[in-house]
């Protein structure tokens, strides 16, 4: 159980993968106009990504590599399809507002990312953790930078007025593609610092786990992986 | 011991030239412009330049303060951005919107990138531009006491005639710094006899944009047209001013024709074609991303250097 928790504070802390990995960023860019829309989008891609992770990992014995990635993509695909027909059936006001960002989850780098890096080599359990922690913290980045936008674009949090318009201009660039550059831009340094000073504290944070096949070509991870074999 | 035999590296001969006197200059050369835009709008307009130049001041010192680096604000860039900025705004801009901009001219467009010398944009133009996304209904109120149409360059627009003699003393509505262009043209004068900015950046930006205004226009060969075209907006404050920043234009001779002409297309696709009536702070910032580029297939020829043949 203990790999299990550690698979979920890596993918929410250590390897997060809005502002560490920086994987999946036209979704992070584009629809976190507002908290909802953010927590939305993250929590769809979760579904998808915890459910292909249990797929792939089940199916990793028997799908052949050479074909591994159209397998990858299909088994996906369809469940990106269940996910936006249950969204345009239950929260059909949300799914307008993501639009195409729902059908474009199937070629999201973090759902292909974490299959080709992890669930394809993993058991079908840590999977599933690797799956919800990678989810949750994606979900996490994308309200961040939904609530910054928001309050500072429109003084709203999830759609309620919490900075008065009365004597509050809301400062428009934000909702608009400059502000996800500059909010994104900020909260990365942020997290940096943060990381900073725990690995001064002597909680090294930077090098990934989960390298289990030695395979740097091949791994997903290697751009910031500090122990680099020479190619 | 004869100093004779001091031996240095070079370069040996030094100018009495230094970024804070260079800077000095262009805040004196500024200087009339921005007594003419207090004499124009009023109070309300010195009071902004104040509160614009503080900002930036304050905001460059205390960022270096927190990364523990050495001051800076003795080479009165700050004051020049803070001073620019203040030009670029509209007089009924609310204060606090200007205090937001001088902030963002500093700490991001200016110190996040290394300070002075590695901004990558003309810290005013950026911030100018970051406002008039952010507020584009205050950044666009240019109704105070006298005036309360709309700035030439939009009257043009519509199709409205304008009184260029008025644009030319700077009696029309418009930012701080950009309706007068005798007082912009003092100082540009004064500059150029200090040797500070030659002509090269404003000559071919202007040049360029009037080709660009005679082809596309629609007017054809129209005095009026393009005098009023040339004296509204913003387009002197940014030819002499913001266009001829050190920093962020080429340091090649060719590479400053070559962004004049960038400028001037530029500016007259966005006045002509864009969706505002103004556009040279977007041409300028959009042409200080070019630079680099600019300035790596400019490099001038040394004596004596032979082609690298095929």
């Amino acid at each position: 159980m203990n790999k299990n928790m550690e698979r979920l504070s890596n993918g929410l802390i250590k390897e997060n993968p809005t502002f560490v990995l920086m994987l999946g960023m036209c979704p992070t860019l584009a629809v976190t106009t507002a908290a909802m829309n953010g927590l939305g989008m993250g929590l769809s891609t979760t579904l998808v990504l915890v459910f292909s992770n249990l797929l792939i990992s089940a199916f990793r014995k028997v799908i052949p590599d050479g074909v591994r990635m159209p397998a990858f993509i299909v088994i996906v695909a369809s469940l990106v399809t269940v996910v936006e027909f249950l969204m345009k059936a239950y929260t059909p006001d949300l799914a307008v507002q993501l639009g195409v960002y729902i059908p474009l989850i199937v070629v999201n780098c973090i759902i292909l990312g974490r299959a080709e890096s992890y669930a394809s080599k993993n058991p079908v359990i840590p999977s599933i953790f690797d799956g919800i922690g990678m989810g949750l913290g994606f979900t996490f980045g994308l309200t961040c930078i939904g609530i910054i936008r928001e309050i500072l674009g429109a003084g709203q949090i999830f759609g309620v007025q919490v900075l008065s318009l009365e004597w509050f201009t809301p400062i428009t660039i934000f909702v608009m593609a400059p502000g996800a550059f500059l909010v994104l831009a900020f909260l990365v340094a942020i997290m940096n610092i943060v990381r900073e000073k725990m690995e001064a504290k002597g909680k090294p944070l930077a090098a990934p786990s989960g390298c289990l096949t030695g395979d740097c070509a091949h791994c997903g991870q290697s751009a910031m992986c500090t122990g680099k074999k020479a190619e | 011991m004869s100093d004779l035999y001091h031996v240095s590296s070079s370069p040996h001969v030094r100018s009495k030239d230094s970024s804070s006197r260079i800077m000095l200059y262009v805040i004196i050369a500024l200087l009339p412009t921005a007594c003419f835009g207090v004499y124009n709008f009023g109070i309300r307009a010195l009071m902004l330049i104040l509160i614009t130049i503080a900002t930036c001041v304050a905001s460059e010192w205390i960022f270096e303060k927190i990364i523990h680096k050495k001051s800076t604000i003795n080479d009165y860039s700050a004051v020049l951005t803070g001073l620019l900025l203040a030009l670029n705004l509209p007089a009924t801009l609310p204060w606090w919107e200007a205090v937001l901009g001088g902030v963002f001219a500093i700490v991001i467009v200016k110190m996040m990138f290394g300070g002075l010398g590695q901004n990558f944009m003309n810290p005013a133009l950026g911030a100018r531009c970051f406002l008039l996304i952010a507020f584009a209904a205050d950044m666009t109120n240019f109704v105070i006491d006298e005036y309360t149409g709309a700035t030439p360059l939009a009257a043009m627009r519509n199709g409205e005639a304008v009184n260029t003699f008025n644009m030319l003393i700077g009696k029309t509505a418009g930012t701080i710094g950009e309706t007068s262009v005798i007082a912009i043209v003092i100082g540009a004068i004064f500059l150029i006899l200090m040797g500070v900015i030659d002509l090269r950046i404003p000559g071919s930006y202007i040049l360029t944009f009037v080709l660009f205004i005679l082809i596309f226009g629609g007017h054809g060969f129209d005095w009026n047209y393009i005098t009023a075209q040339l004296c509204g907006g913003g387009l002197m404050l940014g030819a002499f001013f913001m266009a001829t920043d050190y920093v962020t234009s080429p340091i090649t001779p060719n590479g400053k024709i070559l962004f004049g002409i960038c400028l001037g297309i530029l500016t007259g696709l966005f006045r002509l074609f864009g969706a505002n009536a103004e556009g040279v702070s977007f041409a300028i910032i959009l042409s200080n991303l070019l630079v680099p580029m600019i300035e790596k297939i400019t490099i001038p020829r040394a004596f004596g250097q032979v082609k690298e043949g095929k």
